[in-house]
């Protein structure tokens, strides 16, 4: 029994080492390729020009957003597609409430109402995806499937097939401005995110659960873990930030669109995945997340940058996201004896 | 003798048109280990399930040191100290030993202000608990790299570490070898040893008879009978088992 108990032959460190930090790897491989296409075509930097990088960080702030709602459902063993539209519905409101509001009130305070109107619609339907996979025990996919089409059609209606503009100036100085001149508003607002969401799964309880509900849900349950409230939580969260989200888009582009988060759906599943979680669920962590949303944003805005057709950026997603499920297969063969 | 640590009173479970557990009674003192025995079907898991706060009975009571006591959910019957562990173990493998030992009830520290969960305390609670049975393992590892008798005894150092007084286990010894057997036969006269009564699922007559004090035998959600163990034969737990 003894020797039974310690026969854990384990792998090489450097493989187990290598297993846990691919993504940062590729990350940074991804970052230099681009780095020295920059000085050997151009003769310039990539990475080190600020503007570049404040375009990358931008363009990860929607998929970013999505994912690290979804990283916590899918860990918990879920899935949520109806984020992707319920960021646009949120846009639709925001905007529309703008529009409504703004003749009649201060700007900021027209602002500040546009924005729990357009948190509270996206809550909405993180209610509804709540009670259809916690209560009634729907499939996650076909559950958030439905109110993916919901919502979809709710932000045309509301948007009456149009995109909706908004001038207030309040909108636009949250959506483009600048801390200190160098850090976009939507890249601190998600900053605060990620910690607060890091914070959240690694350290509390709730994390904990989160991670018990997805490894084992039996488990959890006979450990008294609220199953069901917990995972109705994961859903609200979810719809908070694509909320958040859509409330950002509009501040952006000062203007709000049913579609506004239709091509981030798939890039914040791809970010959690590249980020290490298992669709399984049990695994998977905030900081993999962002890696794999950086991942993303590095490799759309660099292949525009280098000048290659935009199509491109489709394959190579679809490619790091193919290789990361082959690399996360192998982890499980080198971290399980 | 002593008070009884638990009693039964006329338990009745039914599921739709089914009674699955019909006026079920008996007693277990503190120290004893009893046996639940009887075929597929018999009504072990339910009756069980119903003390453990996972089902809730329709009819009868159940009394834990002579107070009545109604569990909704298995955090009450924990919180009195009656803890299962279920033939799966109900461990959440992607998790380190620590952190099973501690699912539901997990311990906070501040770090700058802030409530974090308290892993070092969690390491080592579980480390000194497998000490005293004597088992070694990583800790650091997620319990789905642990070996059979490694996982029941991270369930066992779960139920122990929270100081159980009573110890419900379905099957312990269903998935293990002979050798991880032996040494589960081995902890159980340990915990009872210990003051700690046993309520114990098996279908091995072997280790029924190597460690219980009392066998009740179930047939169809009915008591077929009860009988302590010095007392009877392999032979006579079967003909209750199947009703001969």
């Amino acid at each position: 029994m003894e020797a039974d108990l310690n026969a854990t032959n384990r792998p090489h460190p450097f493989l187990r080492w290598l297993a846990g930090a691919w993504s940062w790897i590729f990350l940074i491989f991804m970052v230099l390729f681009f780095e020295i296409w920059a000085r050997a075509a151009y003769g310039s930097t990539f990475l080190l020009n600020p503007t570049n990088l404040q375009s990358i960080l931008l363009a990860a702030v929607q998929p970013l957003l999505l994912a690290l709602g979804q990283t916590l459902v899918i860990i918990a063993g879920g899935i949520d597609l109806s984020v992707g539209f319920t960021v646009g519905l949120a846009a639709v409101v925001s905007a529309r409430a703008m529009q409504a509001l703004d003749p009649t009130l201060p700007a900021a305070l027209s602002f500040a109402l546009a924005v729990l109107l357009a948190l509270a619609a996206g809550l909405g339907v993180g209610v509804v995806n709540a009670f259809l996979v916690a209560r009634l025990n729907v499939p996650p996919f076909i559950g958030t499937l439905g109110m993916y089409g919901v919502a979809r059609g709710l932000g045309f209606l509301a948007a009456a097939g149009n995109t909706v503009p908004t001038s207030n100036p309040v909108n636009s100085a949250m959506g483009n401005g600048f801390l200190f001149g160098l850090i976009p508003i939507p890249v601190l607002i998600t900053a605060v995110v990620v910690l607060i969401m890091h914070y959240v799964l690694s350290q509390t309880k709730f994390g904990q659960y989160t991670y018990a509900i997805g490894g084992n849900r039996q488990a959890a349950v006979r450990a008294g873990i609220n199953v069901t409230g917990h995972t109705m939580q994961l859903y609200l969260i979810t719809a908070l930030l694509a909320g958040l989200a859509g409330v950002i888009y509009t501040g952006r582009f000062t203007a709000g669109a049913a579609q506004a988060g239709e091509p981030t759906l798939l890039d914040s599943i791809a970010a959690v995945v590249i980020g290490g979680a298992s669709l399984f669920g049990g695994a998977g962590t905030i900081i993999g997340t962002v890696i794999g949303a950086l991942i993303i944003a590095v490799i759309q805005f660099g292949l525009v940058f280098i000048n290659v057709q935009p199509f491109w950026q489709f394959i190579a997603v679809g490619l790091v996201i193919i290789l990361s499920v082959l690399v996360d297969q192998s982890k499980a063969r080198v971290m399980k004896p | 003798m002593s008070e009884p640590l638990l009693e039964v009173r006329g338990l009745t479970k039914r599921f739709g048109g089914v009674t699955a557990l019909n006026n079920i009674s008996f007693q277990l003192f503190p120290g004893e280990v009893l046996a639940l025995a009887g075929d597929n079907g018999a009504g072990k898991s339910t009756l069980i399930k119903c003390i453990s706060g996972v089902h809730t009975p329709e009819e009868g009571q159940i009394f834990f040191e002579g107070r009545e006591v109604r569990f909704s959910n298995p955090r009450e019957a924990r919180a009195v100290g009656i803890e299962t562990i279920y033939q799966d173990l109900a461990l959440a493998d992607n998790l380190d030993v620590g952190a099973n030992v501690f699912l539901g009830r997990e311990p906070m520290h501040r770090v700058f202000g802030l409530p974090v969960l308290d892993r070092p305390k969690m390491r080592a609670e579980a480390r000194t608990v497998l000490d005293t049975l004597d088992i070694q393992t990583a800790l650091d590892r997620p319990v789905s790299a642990l070996s059979g008798g490694q996982r029941q005894a991270v369930a066992i150092a779960r139920a122990i570490y929270w100081k159980a007084r009573i110890l419900i286990m379905d099957e312990p010894t269903a998935a293990l070898g002979v050798p991880e057997q032996r040494k589960v036969v081995e902890l159980i006269q340990r915990l009872k040893a210990q003051g700690v009564a046993i309520i114990f699922i098996s279908h091995n007559l072997g280790d029924i008879f190597a460690v219980s004090d009392r066998i009740l035998v179930l047939l169809r959600g009915q008591k077929a009978g009860e009988r302590p163990a010095h007392e009877t034969h392999g032979d006579e737990i079967v003909k209750l088992m199947v009703g001969g």
